[in-house]
């Protein structure tokens, strides 16, 4: 049994040592909104927050995430600025890729709430969206911003 | 939203339902009052909560499909789209068949060319109606009574009611075939950007894919598939798989060797467990030196004739001027975000599919023909689809699944791995090209000789498309079948003298549709060969291209919008230059300019800007037009600059992204898109951002480094040798 702290719920799942978060996360605990994309960390899609850092959950084993804190897209907040900014801005197509996006975005955010056009492009350089909506992104992610300053004033 | 209609929503029809019966001939619209033996086929339903309930059967792929063809039937029926309009993605029915198409399919960027006025029609006749219901309550002529959002109103007697108090009474009158339709000034949704409906659950992560079916009971299944194309197993290890902890079923389908599980991971586990031996495969000499040697030979040899108008052998051959060229266009892979997967539960006496499924018709053919189960007890679900681009039309995602499930009589979601996905992928058709064009004394454009060589997109699946030797999906672009459903899918020069011919490489490869199909190849290289043409007639490119689409109103517009946005002929900043295309399919018409900059160190193209103009007609819901264009741009611009699938040993050597090189937020330039204002037919919009891109590119390319490439991707490596060649 391996004990978990995913989006503040602690849980206990039966599976070994190795297997990927990504598949815990999805099969162990239904939490769907974490995408499987390439199982190599190329793409972004699995991504989630481990103690509030972006990271890969198909290329991390469950024991690494043992005792951190856990958070995945079910568990940022629905009034989160991305959230209100990707539907404002309308940034997804297909949307499969979309809510590693957003996390990749939050942790962003979360480190540089204020972000230059250059520190956007290096971290959003890491996530594939094969719609190609990278340009909605981008509109996104000024938009989560400056609802950011709005509500911090 | 729910993602698939419940039965129990049919069980009693009351209110206004209209549906629809599709024959061979076309389509008519029902009243399900008027029919006793209803078969829900049903597109919108009034029901006396004052609701309106829309089903739409095209699959949601981002394009914005449910929103759209909601948008014209709410419109038409003057219905509150805020309070009143609901909307379901319906399951496999006749009602939902493309009256283009034929079969219930979303492709060919014709859900609005295929439903735009049926659509309309239906939300017609329901206004119509509704009005003469509340018309005999009143006892008043119904000229006197109008629509206003969901309500009817008398003004002289200041009496109004709900679509919801009228739909009872509605449901007993005649459905008339030919409603009056609104004039676009009465539009209230048409032609004004409306927010995705699917946009918020989307966002929220609550919108159920393919993948994210969960089944109570159902196991999760990887397949170990061939390496090589036609490898059979040779040897494996049933027993290790077996061991896994989770692993319940081992067992042979003719796909490969499948690993049912509790879990995925437990499934993949097996699968590593079972260390398949395979044998060589068919051609296990094939690589990517091998595809292009056989089609390159293939223009030495005698096609099949496609089109033949005037002498185009006898005009170039007497032309004051002549350019040959010969081009490649290699494999690329769909590669949408989410991997192909269906989830299949077979009982006795029904089947039920869960896919993102861009075919239901063919899903619900290929179910029904393994467990022999008549087609209406196939119960196709569709989610949401993580992205389509073509690929998920062939269904084949869906048989392993029924088979399995039918075996383990439990129900069963196949997972394809990223690996599986791409190296099982059915490619975009690889093709090589050589032209002879001619020119006269004035320049002016006479004689085209075209032979293309392409791997049948049709002969492996149905080989009755194919006739007197060709494969109309691998000409799109540059000719089409007469009566089409493609829509002007054809080269749109005008030139006195064109000859077409067609050869079929004989290669095990798999190749289907991929977004824009072989529009995208076949733009490529006639926007580059005109562009050779121009610059040996020593004219403008853009002025070249009009000289011979003079009596083609609608690609002159797109043409002259795309040059005076873009700023054609003027001066651009030091260090870049300037492309043009343009290209016509699916019923609209597209021009695209492109600006670039070549780093001749290193070959590194950058792409600034591209400024696109469409004419597909009327547009219903702009805002989701746009992205399909940008998103279009985008993707057209990573086939140009980067992707290109290796094989090795007779089978697909790429894997996964990390040598698929897909483009990124860094190397996508600012995108323009212009609408052109037109009131012609409607035409498709999904893959209409891919065709021009390409050879505007490799136009600019030319212009920025004088090296004409006639290949993509325009890799550095390829930039750069190209380069180094001119400069020898």
């Amino acid at each position: 049994m391996i004990s978990l702290n995913v989006n503040g719920k602690n849980y206990a799942v039966d599976v070994s040592d190795d297997v990927p978060l990504l598949w815990v996360l999805r099969d162990h605990l239904k939490l769907m909104g974490t995408k499987y994309g390439c199982g190599i960390g190329e793409c972004g899609s699995c991504t989630v927050h481990i103690n509030g850092k972006a990271e890969r959950s198909c290329a991390m084993s469950v024991k690494e995430a043992k005792g951190k804190k856990i958070t995945t897209i079910e568990g940022l907040s629905e009034n989160h600025p991305v959230k209100k900014a990707w539907i404002q801005e309308q940034v997804v197509q297909c949307g499969y890729c979309q809510p590693g996006v957003m996390m990749q975005v939050a942790a962003l955010l979360s480190e540089k709430p204020a972000p230059t056009a250059d520190q956007i492009i290096s971290k959003m350089d890491d996530v594939i969206c094969r719609c190609g909506t990278y340009l909605r992104m981008k509109k996104g992610i000024q938009t989560a911003v400056q609802m950011t300053r709005k509500e911090g004033k | 939203m729910n993602p698939t209609i419940s039965r129990r929503s049919f069980l009693k029809i009351t209110g206004l339902t209209i549906g629809v019966s599709v024959t061979p001939f076309g389509y008519t619209l029902l009243n399900a009052a008027e029919k006793k033996d209803f078969n829900p086929n049903v597109w919108l339903h009034i029901t006396s909560d004052n609701k309106v309930t829309i089903y739409i059967g095209n699959s949601e792929m981002g394009q914005g499909v449910l929103t759209a063809q909601s948008m014209i039937i709410a419109d038409e029926l003057e219905a509150d789209w805020k309070k009143q309009v609901q909307i379901r993605q319906g399951g496999a029915k006749d009602a939902f068949k493309s009256p283009i198409l034929g079969a219930q399919i979303t492709v060919g960027s014709a859900s609005m060319r295929g439903f735009y006025e049926p659509l309309r029609k239906a939300g017609a006749a329901g206004r119509a109606m509704l009005v003469k219901a509340a018309a005999e309550t009143w006892k008043v002529p119904e000229s006197e009574c109008k629509a206003v959002l969901g309500t009817v109103k008398h003004e002289k007697s200041n009496r109004s009611l709900t679509y919801g108090q009228l739909c009872e009474k509605a449901s007993k009158l005649e459905l008339p075939q030919n409603p009056p339709l609104k004039k676009e000034e009465e539009f209230r949704y048409m032609g004004k950007p409306m927010p995705r409906v699917d946009v918020p659950e989307k966002v929220r992560a609550k919108a159920i894919f393919g993948l994210d079916v969960n089944v109570k009971g159902m196991l999760h299944a990887v397949i170990a598939r061939p390496p090589a194309y036609g490898a059979k197993p040779v040897s494996f290890d049933q027993a290790a798989a077996e061991k896994v902890k989770g692993v319940v079923k081992v067992m042979q389908i003719p796909m490969g060797i499948a690993v049912c599980a509790t879990s995925t991971d437990a499934a993949l586990k097996g699968k590593d467990a079972l260390k398949v031996q395979w044998d060589k495969g068919v051609l296990p000499d094939m690589d990517n030196a091998y595809i292009e040697k056989l089609m390159m030979a293939d223009l030495d040899k005698q096609g099949a004739k496609v089109v033949e108008v005037g002498d185009a052998k006898k005009a170039v051959s007497e032309a004051a001027k002549k350019v040959e060229a010969t081009y490649y266009v290699p494999c690329v892979a769909h590669a949408t975000m989410e991997p192909m997967n269906a989830t299949a539960y077979v009982q006795k006496d029904r089947c039920d599919v869960w896919a993102p499924n861009q075919n239901q018709t063919l899903g619900q053919g290929m179910a029904a023909g393994i467990t022999k189960l008549p087609p209406e007890k196939i119960h196709v679900h569709t989610t949401f689809l993580g992205c389509g681009l073509g690929r998920r039309a062939f269904t084949n995602f869906v048989p392993e699944a029924v088979m399995i499930s039918k075996a383990l009589e439990k129900p069963v979601k196949v997972m394809w791995t990223r690996e599986d996905d791409i190296k099982h992928d059915r490619f975009r058709a690889p093709m090589t090209h050589r032209i002879q064009g001619g020119l006269d004394a004035q320049g002016q454009l006479i004689g085209w000789y075209h032979k293309t060589s392409a791997i049948s997109i049709m002969r492996p699946v149905n080989p009755n498309a194919i006739k007197d030797g060709v494969d109309y999906y691998c000409l799109w672009g540059l000719a089409d079948a007469p009566e089409s459903p493609m829509w002007n899918a054809r080269i749109q020069y005008e030139i006195p003298n064109l000859y077409i011919e067609f050869l079929m490489a004989d290669l095990p490869i798999p190749c289907w549709p991929w977004r824009a199909v072989q529009n995208g190849p076949n733009a490529f290289v006639i926007e580059s060969f005109i562009d050779e043409l121009a610059h040996a007639a020593a004219k403008d490119p853009l002025e070249f291209r009009l000289q011979s689409l003079k009596n083609n109103k609608r690609a002159t517009r797109v043409l002259q919008t795309v040059a005076e946005k873009a700023g054609w002929g003027k001066p651009i900043p030091m260090g870049q230059a300037r492309g043009i295309a343009q290209h016509a399919c699916f019923g609209t018409w597209t021009a695209q300019v492109v600006d670039l900059s070549v780093d001749k160190n290193t070959g590194m193209i950058k792409v600034h800007r591209v400024v696109a103009a469409v004419d597909c007609g009327p547009v219903v819901n702009p805002g989701p037009l746009v992205e399909q264009i940008e998103g279009g741009i985008t993707m057209a611009l990573s086939t140009a600059l980067k992707e290109e699938v290796k094989f090795a040993k007779g089978g697909v050597a790429t894997s996964n992204f990390d040598d698929y090189p897909i483009i990124r937020m860094s190397e996508v330039p600012e995108i323009e898109v212009h609408m052109v204002k037109s009131t012609d037919k409607i035409g498709g919009i999904g893959e209409l951002g891919i065709p021009a891109l390409a050879p505007a590119v490799a136009n600019a390319v030319f212009n920025a480094t004088g090296a004409r490439i006639r290949r993509i991707p325009l890799t550095p490596e390829i930039v750069l040798a190209a380069i180094k060649e001119k400069k020898a």
